[in-house]
């Protein structure tokens, strides 16, 4: 008997051949900055772990925190956090079955790009006028 | 006439043997991280550059300690079913596929079962 697949087909999806579109960037970008704040997540737990072991080793984080370096990183997982969370909120909304049709897919997706920009450049300007963060 | 046996008609989950549970769970994790993530953004601007004093002072609270134990349980379930995906999508070797899975699923538990503990012991102490 014939083997049925032993044709060599063409594989689909040929990702390299598409255009970038917002909705597929999007998507991706919304497993990256899942990925990306898990690392984030491993950073809150070595901070409590720090707080609670105590010694010198929490200032050190505290200095690692505010430097280039760590502000730097600190901004990339505020932009993740919002990213994933307003993008998710669109996910939830499709789950429950709306804006399916393209135009509001589109709109959409620029409102969550937009809202995660603003959002985390408010929370970079509230953390250099309040708080006791990079002082 | 089906072509399934009959313990798999009863199960009723098909080729991925596995149900909805994922996908609900993944979901039920997601609605609670929203005012969790919200709670946890407007805190972490106010205490994350403070010194160890001071973040002990705020853990303690019984306000700050639930919510941020809630927030590591949740957003560390929902990272481990999304993690799962990931591998499963990338990841085709089936050993391979496999052992990362139980990596993960090991290394999500240690970090969060550290998280839980150190907020528990900066709570206890005064």
């Amino acid at each position: 008997m014939a083997q049925p697949t032993a044709r060599n087909r063409p594989l689909s999806p040929h990702l390299q051949v598409y255009r970038p579109q917002i909705t597929s960037v999007l998507s991706i970008l919304h497993r990256i900055a899942g990925v990306a704040l898990g690392l984030g997540a491993i950073w809150l737990v070595a901070w409590l772990y720090l707080a609670a072991k105590g010694g010198a080793s929490f200032d050190t984080l505290r200095a690692f925190n505010s430097s280039w370096l760590g502000v730097l990183l600190l901004l990339g997982f505020a932009f993740a956090l919002y990213y994933h969370l307003c993008n998710g909120l669109r996910h939830l909304a499709w789950d429950a079955g709306y804006g399916f049709d393209l135009k509001t897919t589109t709109l959409s997706g620029w409102t969550v790009v937009i809202a995660a920009v603003v959002l985390t450049v408010l929370s970079a300007v509230a953390a250099f006028a309040t708080s006791g963060m990079f002082r | 006439m089906s072509l399934r046996t009959p313990l798999g008609q009863v199960r009723g989950l098909g080729a991925a043997k596995d149900g909805t549970q994922h996908w609900w769970l993944q979901r039920l994790t997601a609605i609670a991280l929203v005012p969790l993530t919200i709670w946890f953004v407007i805190s972490l601007l106010q205490v994350f550059g403070m010194s160890r004093p001071q973040v002990a002072q705020w853990i303690r609270s019984p306000s700050t300690a639930a919510p941020m134990a809630l927030f590591l349980v949740a957003a560390f379930w929902h990272l481990k079913l999304g993690l799962q995906v990931v591998i499963e999508d990338y990841v085709h070797h089936e050993g391979w596929k496999f052992g990362l899975i139980v990596a993960m699923n090991l290394l999500v538990v240690a970090f969060a079962g550290t998280g839980l503990i150190s907020i528990f012991l900066l709570a206890m102490r005064s």
